[in-house]
Parts: C-alpha cells; sequence; structure tokens
C-alpha cells in the first residue's frame, strides 16, 4: 500500500509473470541433475542410456535394494555420524570457551590472544595437510576416525569463535552483574545464564559444522585407508571405482547418500543461512 | 560506623582478589583446551610446511638433504604448476564475472516479489549443502560422452549436434567444470545477497522512485551501492575458494585430462601424497598460501577497509 507505483498493473503482472518464469527456470536447472539420479537408480543400464531424463517404464528397486543390503553402505552412514556428531560437539564446546573469554571477560593481553587464535583463518587445510599428515602419523591416528575428528575441530575453532564471540557480546551487561549478585560466579553465568541466552547461535555453529563434516572428502582421503573406516563420501568414490560402468547402481547409491542431507537440509535450513550470514558479516 | 566501612573495605578487597584469581583459572580453563588443540594440528602443521619446503624429503627417514629455495624454483619453473595456476584465475574470474552477477539477479528477482518465493530460496541454496562427491558423481553422469544428460539434451535441442566429450576435451573441461561449480556454490552467494537486501531500508528506493528514478537506477544508484559491503565480501569468499578449489575438480577428473583441469590444489595431492615428495608439496602448499594471503591484505587494505570504518 504504502509503496507509490506509476506502472498500470497488467504490466506490474507481467513483470511478476516474467520474474517467476525465470525463477522457475533456475529452479529447474537445480533440481533436473537430482531427479534425474534419482530416477536414473531406478533403471536398467540399458534404460539408463536409451533414456536418461524420462521416468523409467518399470522402476527397478533392485539398484536401491542392492545398496541398502549392503553392510559397507552401512558401515560409512554410521562412520559419517560419529565423526559428524564428535566434530560437531567438540567444535561447539571448545569454541565456546574462548568466544566467552574474549567477549565478556577484561584483562590485558585480551587483544592479542584473541588474534592469535584467528590466525588460523588464514590457512586453509590444504597448506598444512603434509605436516598434518606426520603429525598425525606419528601419533598413530592414520586410519582412524580420529584423524578425521580432531583436525576438523582444530580448523573449524578460528572461525566460530569469531562468530561466538559476536553474539556472545551482545548478551547485556546488566545480566552479568546480576548473575555476580547472585554469587554464580564466571563459570555459573557462562553456564547457566549465557549459553541458554544465546542457543540460536549455538545452533547455527552446531548445524554448519554438521554440514561441512558430512560432506568433508579432502582430509579423509588422504587419512583414511581401509574401507571399514571410510566415510560416506569416500565411500560414493570407491563405489564408483568399483562399479564404473553400472551408472544405474552409482545413482542408486548417490540419491541415497542425498536422501539424510536433504531431509536435514529441510529440517535445519534457517541455522545454516542464519550461521553463514552471521559468519559473513562478521569474520 | 566508620570501623564497619573498614571492615566491609577489607571484605571488597578479599572479594576483588578471590574474583582476580577465579577471573585468572577461568581465563586460563577455557583457553588452555582449544590452544593446545589449535596449536598441535594447525599452527605447528603450518610452520612445518615451511620448514619442509626446504628440503627434499619423501616423508621417511631423517631430513637431510637441504634444497633452500630449490623447491620453489622447480615450482616456478614447471609448466604443470604455471598452468594451474592459470586455471585457478580462469575460475576466479569466470566466478566474478558470471556467478556473482548471476546470484545477485537471483536475488534480486525474489525480492521483487515472485510467488512461491519461500520455496525458490530453499531451492536455489540447496545444492550448496550437498556434498562435493555427491555434486561431482551426479554431474559425471550428465557429462557422460555416451548419451549422458548433457549431450541427448543439446542433441534434442540442436539439429546435427555432434556429441561432445566434456570431461575429456581439454579446451572444454575446465568450462565444463565451470558450469558445476556455479550449481554448486551460487545459492551461497545467493543467500549473502539475499541477507544483505533485507538490510536496505525501503525509504531510500520509494524516494528515487518518487524522485522519478527508472527501475535501472535505481538499481544502478540505490540498491547496488548500498549492497557494497555484502558484494565486495562474496567477491572475497569466491577468490579464497576459487584460488583453493580441490574436491569437485579431484572428483570429475583428478586434474585431467593431461592436466588440462589441474589446480594448485590437485598439483599439491599429486605430489605430495601420491609421489610422496613431501618437501616439493610442502613448497606447493606455501605457493598456495602465500597467493592466497597475498590477495587477502591486497583486498582488504585496498577494497574492504572502508567497510570498517
Amino acid at each position: 500500500m504504502a509503496s507509490v507505483s506509476y506502472s498500470p498493473p497488467a504490466s506490474r503482472q507481467a513483470l511478476k509473470f516474467i520474474r517467476f518464469g525465470l525463477c522457475l527456470f533456475v529452479a529447474l536447472l537445480v533440481l533436473v541433475p537430482l531427479v534425474t539420479a534419482a530416477l536414473g537408480g531406478l533403471k536398467t543400464n540399458a534404460e539408463l542410456f536409451a533414456n536418461p531424463f524420462g521416468l523409467p517404464s518399470t522402476p527397478q528397486w533392485s539398484n536401491y535394494r542392492s545398496v541398502l543390503s549392503e553392510p559397507t553402505f552401512w558401515q560409512e552412514l554410521r562412520n559419517s555420524t560419529i565423526v559428524m556428531l564428535l566434530t560437531a560437539i567438540g567444535v561447539l564446546v571448545l569454541s565456546s570457551m574462548p568466544a566467552f573469554v574474549f567477549s565478556r571477560l577484561q584483562f590485558p593481553g585480551r587483544e592479542l590472544l584473541f588474534g592469535f587464535f584467528t590466525l588460523g583463518l588464514l590457512f586453509p587445510i590444504a597448506v598444512a595437510i603434509l605436516p598434518l599428515y606426520i603429525t598425525l602419523r606419528q601419533f598413530h591416528l592414520i586410519d582412524t576416525l580420529w584423524a578425521v575428528v580432531l583436525p576438523q575441530v582444530a580448523f573449524g575453532l578460528p572461525s566460530n569463535i569469531v562468530i561466538l564471540r559476536g553474539f556472545f557480546a551482545a548478551v547485556p551487561k546488566e545480566l552479568e552483574e546480576a548473575a555476580f549478585i547472585d554469587g554464580v560466579g564466571y563459570v555459573g553465568f557462562f553456564l547457566r545464564i549465557l549459553l541458554p541466552l544465546v542457543r540460536p547461535a549455538l545452533a547455527a555453529v552446531f548445524v554448519l559444522t554438521l554440514v561441512a563434516s558430512w560432506n568433508n572428502f579432502f582430509l579423509p582421503l588422504l587419512v583414511l585407508n581401509s574401507q571399514q573406516n571410510y566415510t560416506l563420501p569416500l565411500g560414493i568414490m570407491q563405489f564408483q571405482g568399483q562399479h564404473s560402468t553400472d551408472w544405474a547402481m552409482v545413482l542408486a547409491f548417490v540419491t541415497l547418500s542425498l536422501v539424510p542431507t536433504i531431509i536435514f537440509y529441510l529440517f535445519a535450513e534457517r541455522h545454516i543461512v542464519s550461521g553463514l550470514t552471521a559468519g559473513a558479516v562478521k569474520g | 560506623m566508620s570501623s564497619g566501612a573498614t571492615k566491609s573495605a577489607v571484605a571488597y578487597g578479599v572479594r576483588a582478589r578471590s574474583i582476580r584469581w577465579s577471573k585468572l583459572l577461568v581465563v586460563l580453563g577455557f583457553l588452555v583446551p582449544p590452544a593446545v588443540i589449535y596449536i598441535w594440528l594447525v599452527l605447528l602443521p603450518m610452520a612445518q610446511a615451511v620448514f619442509y619446503s626446504l628440503y627434499r624429503w619423501n616423508g621417511l627417514g631423517p631430513l637431510q638433504h637441504f634444497v633452500g629455495l630449490g623447491n620453489y624454483e622447480l615450482i616456478l619453473r614447471d609448466r604443470v604448476f604455471i598452468s594451474a595456476l592459470g586455471h585457478n584465475l580462469i575460475i576466479v574470474a569466470l566466478s566474478i564475472c558470471i556467478q556473482l552477477p548471476l546470484a545477485l539477479a537471483l536475488a534480486l528477482l525474489l525480492r521483487g516479489g515472485v510467488p512461491g518465493r519461500a520455496a525458490f530460496r530453499m531451492i536455489f541454496f540447496l545444492p550448496y549443502v550437498l556434498s562435493e562427491v555427491v555434486t561431482g558423481v551426479i554431474w559425471s553422469f550428465i557429462y557422460n560422452p555416451q548419451n549422458g544428460l548433457m549431450n541427448a539434451l543439446l542433441g534434442a535441442v540442436i539439429p546435427g549436434f555432434k556429441p561432445i566429450g566434456w570431461l575429456g576435451d581439454p579446451g572444454i573441461v575446465l568450462y565444463a567444470l565451470f558450469v558445476v561449480i556455479t550449481w554448486k556454490y551460487f545459492g551461497l552467494h545467493f543467500i549473502l545477497y539475499t541477507a544483505g537486501l533485507q538490510d536496505i531500508p525501503s525509504e531510500l528506493e520509494e524516494a528515487a522512485e518518487i524522485d522519478g528514478a527508472s527501475t535501472w537506477q535505481k538499481l544502478r544508484y540505490v540498491t547496488i551501492p548500498l549492497l557494497g559491503r555484502t558484494i565486495r565480501l562474496s567477491v572475497f569468499l569466491s577468490v579464497l575458494g576459487s584460488l583453493q578449489i580441490f574436491d569437485l575438480i579431484w572428483v570429475m577428473t583428478t586434474g585431467g585430462p593431461v592436466n588440462a583441469s589441474e589446480t594448485m590444489a590437485t598439483y599439491l595431492y599429486k605430489f605430495g601424497f601420491q609421489r610422496f615428495a613431501i618437501g616439493y608439496g610442502s613448497a606447493v602448499a606455501v605457493v598456495l598460501f602465500v597467493i592466497c594471503l597475498a590477495f587477502a591484505i591486497f583486498y582488504q587494505r585496498q577494497i574492504m577497509s572502508r567497510d570498517y570504518s
């Protein structure tokens, strides 16, 4: 109502229609590859190449069934889940502690220490990966899930400390003073008052870390050697190598590994977006 | 009266001291655990990368072959590395010129009011949360030279179309990969722009409209300048991401055919892990780091500095 418009309603309608058409076109470009993969898993290989995008003439559930009956699929799903949860818990705990210190406590040298912790923002993991590999080998961690979890936590710290520090600093000072009058001390204030207040921020950090860990490929590729320790992305690569001519089977595998991601996305999209935009603005 | 005041002052002093102590304990207790893992697995390996890069070393046995800057000299003379760097720069340029404007256009389109806006937003952002491996495998299928989706589609639209080996042709592979990169990452920039647009007060655009500005003028002189901060940030993220890109390329081509889609990170992986040249690989890592750092410093100083004032 408030906006003043000089264009006649008819052209407004047309414009809206064009905008809708363009968005629909892009949405199709995004969805068609995914739908093709899901449908491809329902075809025989002969049909896949005769008719790559149409609906399957008779759905072949056998591809999906045989992936689901493979113990390696479930093992990889399990490994990915364990790594993801341990990483996210580790990042949450170990980045909220320094974030608290850097946002709520005054002491000499604070900014210097904060700078020290954020130095890591400059280092992509690719740069440190060779010495990291040597270090993990020295500690006999190669080919264990810890070799994925620990570096993921360590490299997750700098950006998440920055994000959480911003959120922690926004909690009003009066609450802190009230907490001290009640005699709960720093730790009590942190655990019982601050953390519950910034739950949305914690959720954003948690969810973003889950997604990053679930999708991580570079690090597991280097530090996991035996199939029993593979995470899903490695499993997909391995599966594709084994069934390089059986595309229908590969697509069934890929589709099944997509299902948890998409379900998760539908529920957590809000947190992912708020985490990303907060990180981008503050980082 | 006065003795009471002294007493409370003493009590206060004791309490202040105990607060100071508990503060110190909290600072130490809260900073030491994360510092340990961070130094152990982030900072030390970084320093070691610099150190190892001065040696010829296969990762086993003692470090003996000190070669000084020899590894760096070899890298900068290696045509494969230079062309890998070139591929990174092509991806940087294409991302800035095509991917980001596309993302901005979509964010503006949706902002203009479209039925089903929330659903579109979810769909556009979806590829960003999918794994690079899943994306790479699906697109390898689409690019399959024997009747993959891409060839089938083009064959149906263009009469007399001859199937193309999208990932097998050294002249095409990089652009074919760029299409996938765009598909995968435009959603991130779209979301950043959408968030940035929400912060622009609508009064400013309405004022421009009342002053008789056309839609294009409004965009050019009001909306985009106000979005400057977000755009500069998205360019920054895009450049760093393009310089470090590995996963998608490794899954789809492993840098081939004949190094036509090699990037600095795939080059690093090939030397560091496949040939176990830890010294040489570390030198590649340091070069990659210096390039990213130089860009980051230049960009923050010259372009983003105005955002902090």
